[in-house]
């Protein structure tokens, strides 16, 4: 995925969920969440990851090291 | 249903914060049949034209004399924001000027349309629903405009405004103009872009996030666009400034002058609201937000640009009610959701007939006091503190007063200046020496306070400080009774009997309103 929500940070304002150009962001059960396999970190969008961006609460949309980074199709 | 008569108009509700006012409103009600302002003096319209003036004189919170009497909502379906401000902690929701930032719950469209069409049920004189966040309203365009769209199916007498910090304005002017939103505030608190990035830490704007000097560069420039293009379009703005001493107090006269040039009828400049706990980045540091007097020495240097509103209440994103009363409790989505509810036009327009009536009276008396001061040329000003529930009437008891209204009193006559929020002096039927220290200093600058009642041991405590307090005009009208406390206080001082000594400053109250429960 590479980034992913620490969900104790977030603060549900929804703010990434419009941004996210893959639509990888919902919400369920009050939190919300980043699927990792609709994840880009917005290569070939953008040139910054929109939800790192756009979130007002610094350290909340991170890279998860439990995954490997995205690589664009070659 | 609630009823009113016009010597003793007690509002429905309380409300807890709202905002705008007309510098000086010096007489005329409102409208009488035709739809046109009803007396011959300029009404509270200040150098309004005459079309702005019959836009707002219900709006609550765009005339200082509709905000007695009409009541106003707001819906909090916009939790995303595209700015950080340093007087907000979005952790916690808004600190500031919103205060409006501040919900309990965040609502669907669906359940913002439905509380709006109970809350309307409820309070006939509610006249206005507003989207104010808690984020920014634009920055969640299609909930902001689905919520619009289904109130205006249901309840078209009810207008719609919203408030912005106008990043992302310039892309929605054509939309709120298609969707009939009558009003639009923008919170702009600069015009230098050096001066903004001491405000503003960054700006999310087209797919990027952008700091220091640029990102206030950006915000300003779409303020502005935003402004010139909702003017073209003859939707009504007002403009709201945050007032930070030591950053932007200075410059708020520029950007009163800038704002002006573009169209803005009304401008609110509200004091920074400032505490460690709030967590933000100016409660951390330190910064601390105006006196009474500085603020109100802002206010007046820029009353010869703009309309100064003064009795804004830098209320919560989710208030309902009168000005300076929440009846947000009542109207929780789980209660609203399950409630069957009536709506019906006529019931509302009869009740608004009521106030209507009573407020026109209340203009009248404020005329006839007013000839007594007539040939009068002292330069005396002395301001006093009112207790009131709303109304334009002196219908609060010291203790129970949870705010006064501050009215500025001349040989010109009487004049709205603001108001001063206070804890609850009296809880649980007795007063606590910390508490009535506490308002003693909100209405420092003030000569006297009207109440409609008064314990012994505050008024010796009031005496003490040299606040005159005044109970004799009971459930009268504010102004009226103002006036004439005036005439004879001139009258006092004329023969020798008192000498007219300069009130101190006072302090603005900080940290965030907690309703009564």
């Amino acid at each position: 995925m590479p980034y992913r929500i620490v969900a104790s940070q977030c603060t549900s304002c929804t703010a990434c969920e419009a941004e996210c150009p893959n639509q990888a962001i919902s919400e369920g059960g009050g939190t919300f969440a980043i699927d990792p396999d609709k994840c880009t970190e917005c290569i070939g969008h953008f040139d910054v990851p929109q939800c790192v961006a756009v979130c007002p609460i610094d350290h909340t949309c991170v890279i998860d090291t439990r995954i490997p980074r995205y690589q664009a199709a070659s | 249903m609630h009823t009113v008569s016009p010597g003793q108009l007690k509002p429905m509700v309380q409300l807890q914060d709202f905002m705008q006012s007309v510098a000086r409103h010096e007489g005329c009600g409102t409208k009488s049949g035709g739809g046109k302002s009803g007396c011959g003096s300029s009404a509270g319209q200040g150098d309004m034209p005459l079309e702005v003036w019959e836009k707002v004189k219900n709006h609550p919170c765009y005339s200082e004399e509709a905000h007695h009497h009409y009541a106003r909502m707001h819906v909090a379906v916009a939790p995303a924001c595209n700015i950080q401000c340093n007087y907000c902690n979005r952790k916690y929701d808004c600190a500031n000027e919103s205060r409006p930032g501040v919900v309990s719950e965040r609502l669907t469209p669906e359940q913002a349309a439905k509380k709006v069409l109970a809350v309307a049920s409820a309070i006939p004189q509610m006249t206005v629903l507003g989207i104010a966040g808690p984020g920014d309203p634009l920055a969640n365009p299609e909930k902001t405009f689905k919520t619009f769209e289904l109130i205006a199916e249901t309840a078209p007498d009810i207008k719609l405004c919203l408030s912005t910090n106008g990043l992302a304005l310039p892309d929605h002017v054509d939309m709120l103009k298609k969707l009939n939103v009558d009003h639009v505030t923008i919170t702009i608190n600069m015009i230098d872009p050096e001066i903004g990035a001491k405000i503003y830490p960054w700006v999310f704007f087209d797919h990027q996030r952008h700091t220091g000097i640029e990102a206030a560069r950006i915000l300003t420039e779409r303020q502005l666009l935003g402004l010139e293009m909702l003017t073209e379009r003859g939707i009504l703005c007002k403009v709201n400034s945050v007032m930070i001493p030591g950053i932007n107090d200075r410059h708020l006269v520029e950007v009163n002058k800038a704002v002006k040039s573009r169209g803005a009828f009304l401008h609110n400049i509200m004091p920074l609201i400032s505490a460690p706990e709030h967590g933000t980045v100016f409660g951390l540091n330190g910064q601390r937000g105006p006196s009474a007097h500085e603020l109100k020495a802002v206010q007046d240097d820029c009353e010869g640009g703009t309309n100064m509103m003064r009795h804004c209440r830098q209320c919560r994103a989710d208030a309902v009610g009168l000005l300076g009363e929440d009846r947000s409790a009542e109207f929780t989505a789980d209660k609203v959701m399950t409630k069957d509810v009536d709506y019906d036009p006529a019931v509302r327009q009869a009740y608004q007939a009521k106030v209507e009536a009573g407020r026109q009276a209340k203009v009248a008396a404020k005329q006839a006091e007013l000839a007594a001061l007539a040939g009068e040329t002292s330069d005396i000003k002395i301001m006093v503190a009112v207790a009131t529930k709303g109304g334009g009437v002196i219908n609060e008891h010291f203790g129970h007063a949870k705010e006064f209204q501050v009215y500025e009193l001349s040989a010109h006559g009487s004049k709205f200046v603001g108001h001063r929020r206070v804890d609850l002096y009296c809880q649980g039927g007795f007063g606590e020496e910390d508490s009535l220290e506490t308002i003693i200093r909100a209405i420092n600058d003030c000569h006297a306070v009207f109440v409609a009642k008064v314990g012994g041991c505050p008024k010796a405590s009031l005496k003490l400080a040299g606040i005159d307090p005044v109970d004799g005009y009971a459930y009268e009208f504010i102004e009226q009774s103002a006036i004439a406390y005036f005439k004879a206080y001139l009258d006092k001082v004329k023969s020798g009997e008192i000498d007219h000594v300069a009130r101190g400053d006072a302090t603005i109250r900080q940290g965030a309103f907690v309703a009564a429960e």
